[in-house]
């Protein structure tokens, strides 16, 4: 019994260190310090929050670039997070990524043998990829450009400012934020052509 | 290839960097002498000892020991258990999620207590802020303490002496949490924090797309569950999708130092052990071994995820890279390396869906739970392992030269024997027999996602993954039902209590005995000899237990897949 009430003691004490003091600690100094970053790196247009720079989005619109295809029942329902968790020898996912090439191959305009990225028909883990891989975004600049009446060595130039690199050359892939570069393509047709810099800002 | 092979350097090289350090001060800490952060530290731990009426120079034997042990798992269990029950009515709950359901609930207590944090459940879906807090990321501080404590009598007891004491639980657990787990959270928790991982109170953001549409976000107090779910071998993450969620992993940076996190605390206890035993050799003999098997495996399934899927290669696909289930900011190389470090540390956090990967790369993974989370294993309770299996070896060793096994100066006897057996086949029954079981009823595959081989592998890796008390998941198989709630649950147990459990007798009886002084007949235990041996032990009692299964799930698909047949 004396040891079934140090046990609780124990617990108790430790919950509240480790279950109150340590997440409000953690909190109020990364408001303080990181209040973009701990609120979700949002970003605003027109003073209104349009989503987060580290979450994607569904563009569905031709003028946009697309993301990756989204397993989540809602795609990016970013209330509900997760992957398709298909097998690769899944024969209703192997079908399902062929459909999704077709579309792909059908709406820019590619050749019906023509290699299509693989980050572009198949879906990531947390249904929430903000990225594509830089090809991904290549193989959509014609279809863009058109939909928009821009030059496509514009809408590639765009893309090649948006590339995000490995960090020191090895951590990560070469990669572009579809959210960030849309935004960025607004801009630019605002603009009527003249690549300026994003007036987005963030905050929120 | 070039710049998986440079990551893998250099995360290694980061990795020795940290761990070396750290596995002297945890030395320290353990031994109870002073340490660089004592000064701001020992106020608190001697206020809490205080507070909770133990005294810290009170020796415990290894059934008192044992017993402090149960009782703490089973206040927290209660707690967590019953907070999840009524958090619909509790504050910080800003969705206004309801009670959790009874087996899903049962379940998530037995696995976060045990250290698993299998989940069963999506967590911005189902659990509240308060339960993420108090419930949740309490587990995940004091599981992992436990976990580092009940490692602490066995190493005290090679170099005690007819001693029937092997310490005091309350003190190696709290000085657990507070010199080591807490200053290490505090410090990654920043870290992610400036990386993008949100850390807030307030409720879900709603944001007005760019196509006009909208998008509800789920926010929260991340951070600080994200950095000791990775520190602590805990895994279980605040959101379902765990760190491929950019909100808990958003950069290559940020997934680095996740990693770096998983492996840091069981990568420097072998260091500890070395240090604590006045053997540092033996410490050396035995991060070589976990090196060496972490190394084989992680080659293998490099070498099984970059084939990729012949079938969509066919289908022309520009690379055949397998991106299914992975994040582009990640890759197929971080993907796969994290997939080795959170499989053999019992971690199970994941930055992409196993079970999407290759059926090989899958394999891989399920063995290193299957041998029972001993390749650097979950913080405390690998090292265990590993010493049972040192155990084996050692005795295997003894037989083949005709003399008693000694172990660092201790005679191995009948009990240290029985003890490490159970300790390593009880785990390995419970999943095996309850893998079985779910294949043979209804119930059981009505649960998966895939058909075929795969959906074999998904039931297999589900057991493995509770008996080794890992928590990472072929995610498609529906474990939300009461059939696997109750099931995982049970193993979870038998994998927590069966491994802890004997140790601490075995701790019991070899303090008890005299050192006997080495002769020119005893194996030596700090040399690569042992260490080959020991690699051996692992492997050969992994084959001959899991091969069959293995060969009929992650084997058969790849051969069939590399045949064009599908599911």
């Amino acid at each position: 019994m004396k040891e079934f009430i140090r046990a609780l003691l124990v617990f108790v004490v430790l919950s509240i260190l480790t279950g109150l003091a340590y997440p409000f600690l953690i909190t109020r100094v990364a408001q303080l310090i990181f209040p973009r970053q701990a609120k979700g790196s949002l970003l605003t247009v027109n003073g209104k929050i349009s989503g987060s720079a580290l979450i994607g989005q569904k563009f569905t619109n031709p003028g946009y670039f697309h993301g990756r295809p989204s397993a989540l029942e809602k795609a990016y329902d970013a209330s509900n997070s997760g992957g398709s968790n298909f097998g690769p020898s899944n024969s209703k996912f192997l079908e399902e990524v062929g459909q999704r090439m077709e579309k792909v191959r059908v709406t820019n305009g590619l050749g019906v043998n023509a290699p299509v990225p693989a980050d572009l028909v198949l879906a990531s883990g947390s249904g929430l990829d903000p990225h594509i891989s830089v090809d991904a975004a290549m193989v959509q600049a014609p279809r863009v450009a058109k939909a928009r009446g821009l030059r496509e060595s514009d809408i590639r130039d765009l893309v090649q400012k948006h590339i995000e690199g490995p960090l020191f050359g090895f951590l990560g892939q070469e990669r572009v934020n579809v959210l960030r570069l849309n935004l960025a393509l607004d801009d630019l047709s605002r603009h009527g052509g003249q690549s300026g810099e994003s007036k987005q800002g963030t905050g929120g | 290839m070039a710049k998986d092979i440079t990551y893998i350097l250099v995360f290694l090289g980061v990795l020795m960097l940290l761990a070396l350090p750290l596995g002297h001060y945890m030395a320290q800490v353990f031994t109870g002498r002073r340490t660089f952060m004592s000064f701001i530290i020992r106020p608190f731990e001697s206020g809490l000892y205080r507070l909770c009426r133990v005294n810290e120079n009170e020796e415990m034997s290894w059934k008192q020991y044992s017993l402090a042990f149960l009782l703490f798992n089973a206040v927290g269990f209660m707690v967590l258990f019953l907070l999840q029950i009524v958090q619909g009515r509790l504050p910080l709950n800003p969705m206004g999620f309801g009670s959790v359901r009874w087996d899903t609930a049962l379940n998530t207590a037995i696995s976060f207590v045990t250290n698993t944090n299998w989940q069963a459940y999506g967590g911005e879906t189902t659990m509240s802020y308060l339960t993420q807090m108090v419930g949740l990321t309490v587990q995940n501080f004091v599981s992992a303490a436990v976990g580092m404590a009940v490692a602490l009598p066995l190493i005290r007891a090679f170099t005690s002496k007819l001693r029937n004491t092997i310490g005091n639980f309350w003190v190696d657990m709290t000085r657990s949490v507070l010199y080591v787990l807490l200053p290490l959270s505090i410090i990654l928790a920043m870290l992610l924090v400036s990386q993008g991982v949100v850390q807030t109170f307030a409720p879900s953001v709603k944001a007005q797309t760019i196509e006009g549409t909208e998008q509800v976000i789920a926010v929260g107090p991340v951070a600080s569950q994200v950095a000791i779910k990775e520190l602590g071998s805990n895994g279980g993450g605040f959101f379902n999708a765990n760190s491929s969620h950019p909100f808990e992993n958003p950069t290559p940076f940020s997934n680095f130092l996740e990693m770096l996190a998983i492996l840091l605390i069981p990568a420097a206890l072998p260091f500890t052990f070395g240090i604590m035993v006045k053997n540092r050799r033996q410490g050396w003999a035995i991060f070589a071994a976990m090196m060496i098997l972490f190394l084989v495996g992680l080659g293998a399934a490099f070498w099984a995820e970059w084939q990729g899927n012949p079938i969509l290669a066919q289908s022309g696909l520009g690379s055949s890279t397998n991106m299914e289930g992975k994040e582009v900011r990640f890759g197929i190389g971080p993907s796969v390396l994290w997939g080795q470090v959170t499989t053999v540390t019992s971690n199970g956090s994941v930055n992409a869906m196993h079970d999407s990967m290759m059926p090989l790369t899958g394999l891989v993974f399920m063995f290193n739970m299957a041998i029972g989370e001993v390749i650097f294993g979950g913080v405390g309770v690998g090292l265990i392992g590993m010493l049972m299996y040192a155990i084996l070896a050692i005795f295997l060793a003894g037989l083949m030269i005709g003399r008693t096994p000694e172990f660092l100066g201790k005679k191995l006897e009948a009990r240290e024997m029985i003890m490490a057996v159970i300790a390593v086949i009880a785990p390995a029954m419970a999943s095996l027999i309850f893998a079985g079981i779910a294949v043979a009823i209804p119930t059981g595959l009505s649960s998966l996602n895939n058909p075929g081989p795969h959906g074999l592998s998904e039931i297999l890796y589900a057991f493995f993954s509770a008996a080794g008390n890992n928590g990472s998941a072929f995610a498609g198989l529906n474990a939300n039902t009461v059939f696997y709630n109750l099931a995982t649950g049970f193993v979870m147990l038998v994998g927590r209590s069966a491994t802890i459990l004997p140790a601490l007798a075995i701790a019991g009886s070899l303090a008890m005995k005299k050192s006997v002084p080495s002769s020119s007949a005893t194996f030596p235990t700090a040399s690569p000899l042992f260490t080959v041996l020991l690699i051996g032990v692992v492997l050969i009692v992994g084959a001959l237990t899991f091969f069959p299964a293995l060969i009929l799930g992650p084997f058969l698909e790849h051969l069939l897949i590399f045949a064009g047949r599908t599911f």
